[in-house]
């Protein structure tokens, strides 16, 4: 009998103290107290240095507590779980707080009138008014940038994967990682001074159409670039194999397989140039009217008419709500236009089903 | 339809590495040619010559005569792309088109080089996959995409997808090496039936399976690593299992090698 007690209670090698679920659960609250705490008794007026504290604390805690009752090797488990977990809230309120500001102040004149109607007749100052001519001018200019950047980006990106060997395919390489660099009103500039004043042009939406291409080319091209390295090259020998010529082996087998990674990266660098405003700023002048011809004379466009609101309205509060539920509408349409990317990139994605 | 090859004085490089040297001899007509020989020694190189796969690789360039029954495959003038057409290939591991249905896998090759009518095109899909022995496992679900088989489903499909252009000769690179014994037979198998109407070569690291089914074997080798592979003999099957007439290639067969 005394022999069974004892090999029960031989402390199993495999089995250690372990702490209980709610553990992490009640470290975090503890240390969220004492961070409003701490700040309250010394009157830190910041609403964020708490969230700092308490997430310095939680770490703390954890592993102190860890250590203890665990062992070494599970404290630095959970302290690296912990870190995460505190990295993603930190990164996450900022964003969280942007959308929910953007979003609670956006709506208040959202509606149906405010997206079909321009600033025509309207005053910066007053009440009324809507967006149409911006939303207009944004779906114009970046749709041409787009029809412009994306041929010439995959093609660009097919000859570095496919065919490029030696000096000039490095040197493409070298001139779109620099591209890549150049900040938006540089772009702007560049156009202006050719397109406007070298060639005396007048401002319009295919003149920051242009500026918009500069900045999309190379996100494009180096997207592509990347999709089209991961397709295997099995499948380019199979197909040459079958007596296929190699421009037919690109269009017909190594596209379609990285089509949907292709699709994702035009529409992040879309996302990008959306939200573009130096060089639709110097090229494109912005309107208060609805101008559908994007060759000739200003045009607005989202992020510019949420500039112009701001700058041009004297404080006013009709002004101010109105930028932010343009704003609204801009973060909406590069959401939309994102999940549209992600839809298509999973229906043309390679089937792995039975 | 088959036809023979008649290969003389190939070398073969890749950049300024001779990877295979000077390697002359006759594949006939409706036979399977096994080729056997340690990794690194060029089996695999001199396959892909033979098709015009091997300057696909950059920096492959190849040297010497490869006949196709009387039109060399390396002269003025000569197109890779009809080369291939006549020359098919299946590769190690299998590689349908992830893209593509079971059906357009097989049709790959018509439709990609185009002019061929839908009905045309249903008949030699069901040929070719009934070729494969692979009809009665996928007819029902011939719009399914061809990743969804089993390895072995795959690599017969791969091997439908190479007939369905109709070549003359079908080279196959070590096609059994990721299947398990039950997929290696049944590809096996489809390779003694191939061979009445193809000239099959094949690469084999299994000594067994060159023994099985291959009708001629040829053994390569190399001298040392970094060394060019050569052939060191080619003869009917029996003959190098039983009764080599080097004794480098006793010693690989019977396992004394290296």
């Amino acid at each position: 009998m005394s022999n069974a007690t004892l090999s029960d209670r031989r402390p199993s090698t495999l089995r250690a103290a372990s702490l209980p679920k709610w553990f992490s659960w009640a470290v975090a609250a503890a240390s969220v107290a004492l961070g409003l705490g701490v700040s309250a008794a010394l009157g830190l007026e910041s609403s964020i240095q708490w969230a700092l504290i308490a997430g310095v604390l939680f770490v703390a805690g954890t592993f102190g507590i860890a250590a203890r009752v665990e062992g070494k090797r599970q404290a630095k488990d959970r302290v690296a779980t912990s870190v995460v977990w505190v990295a993603f809230l930190l990164a996450v309120i900022p964003l969280a707080s942007l959308v929910w500001e953007t979003v609670s102040r956006g709506v208040k004149v959202l509606d149906t009138y405010f997206l079909t109607h321009s600033m025509g007749v309207v005053a910066d100052t007053e009440p009324g008014g809507g967006i149409y001519h911006a939303i207009l001018g944004t779906l114009e200019q970046v749709g041409l940038a787009t029809l412009i950047s994306v041929p010439i980006g995959v093609l660009t990106a097919i000859y570095l994967v496919e065919y490029g060997r030696g000096k000039l395919a490095k040197a493409v390489t070298f001139f779109v990682d620099v591209m890549t660099g150049v900040p938006s009103i540089v772009a702007g500039l560049f156009i202006l001074s050719t397109w406007i004043l070298i060639l005396d042009m007048g401002p319009s939406g295919f003149a920051g159409a242009m500026a918009l291409t500069i900045l999309m080319l190379p996100v494009v091209v180096r997207s592509t670039e990347e999709m089209l390295k991961l397709v295997p090259n099995e499948l380019r020998e199979a197909s040459l194999a079958l007596g296929v010529p190699k421009w037919r082996t690109i269009l017909k087998v190594v596209l379609p397989t990285a089509i949907g990674g292709i699709t994702t990266g035009v529409m992040l660098a879309v996302a990008r140039i959306a939200g573009e405003t130096a060089p639709v700023l110097l090229l494109v002048w912005g309107s208060n009217f609805i101008n559908s011809n994007p060759f000739s004379d200003p045009q607005a466009s989202l992020p510019m008419y949420i500039y112009l609101q701001y700058a041009n309205s004297g404080g006013s509060g009709a002004a101010y709500d109105r930028a932010w539920a343009a704003a609204l509408t801009l973060i909406a349409f590069i959401m939309i236009l994102n999940l549209a990317a992600r839809g298509i990139a999973r229906w043309k994605a390679p089937k792995t089903g039975r | 339809m088959a036809k023979r090859i008649d290969v003389s004085g190939l070398n073969a490089y890749y950049g300024s590495f001779r990877a295979i040297e000077d390697i002359s001899m006759t594949v006939e007509p409706r036979t399977v040619t096994a080729f056997i020989g340690p990794s690194g020694c060029g089996k695999s190189t001199f396959l892909r010559t033979l098709n015009r796969m091997h300057e696909v690789t950059p920096g492959g360039r190849v040297e010497g005569k490869v006949m196709l029954d009387d039109e060399d495959l390396y002269g003025a003038g000569v197109d890779p792309v009809s080369v291939r057409r006549e020359v098919g290939m299946v590769f190690q591991r299998p590689n349908p088109f992830p893209t593509m249905s079971i059906y357009d896998n097989v049709a790959a090759g018509l439709k990609l080089v185009g002019g061929k009518k839908k009905s045309e095109m249903d008949d030699v899909v069901e040929k070719s996959l009934k070729g494969a022995n692979l009809w009665n496992e996928v007819k029902d679900r011939l719009g399914k995409p061809g990743s969804g088989l089993s390895g072995g489903q795959q690599q017969r499909l791969c091997i439908a997808r190479a007939i369905a252009v109709e070549p003359n000769v079908l080279l196959m690179d070590e096609p059994c090496s990721a299947l398990d014994p039950i997929s290696t037979l049944a590809i096996e198998d489809l390779i003694g039936e191939l061979k009445e109407r193809f000239t099959i070569v094949i690469v084999t690291h299994n000594m067994q399976q060159a023994a099985r089914v291959s009708d001629r074997t040829a053994f390569f080798n190399l001298a040392a690593v970094g060394q060019p592979g050569k052939l060191i003999e080619i003869d009917d099957t029996e003959r190098i299992f039983s009764n080599p007439s080097v004794q480098a290639t006793e010693d690989y067969i019977s396992g004394r090698f290296g």
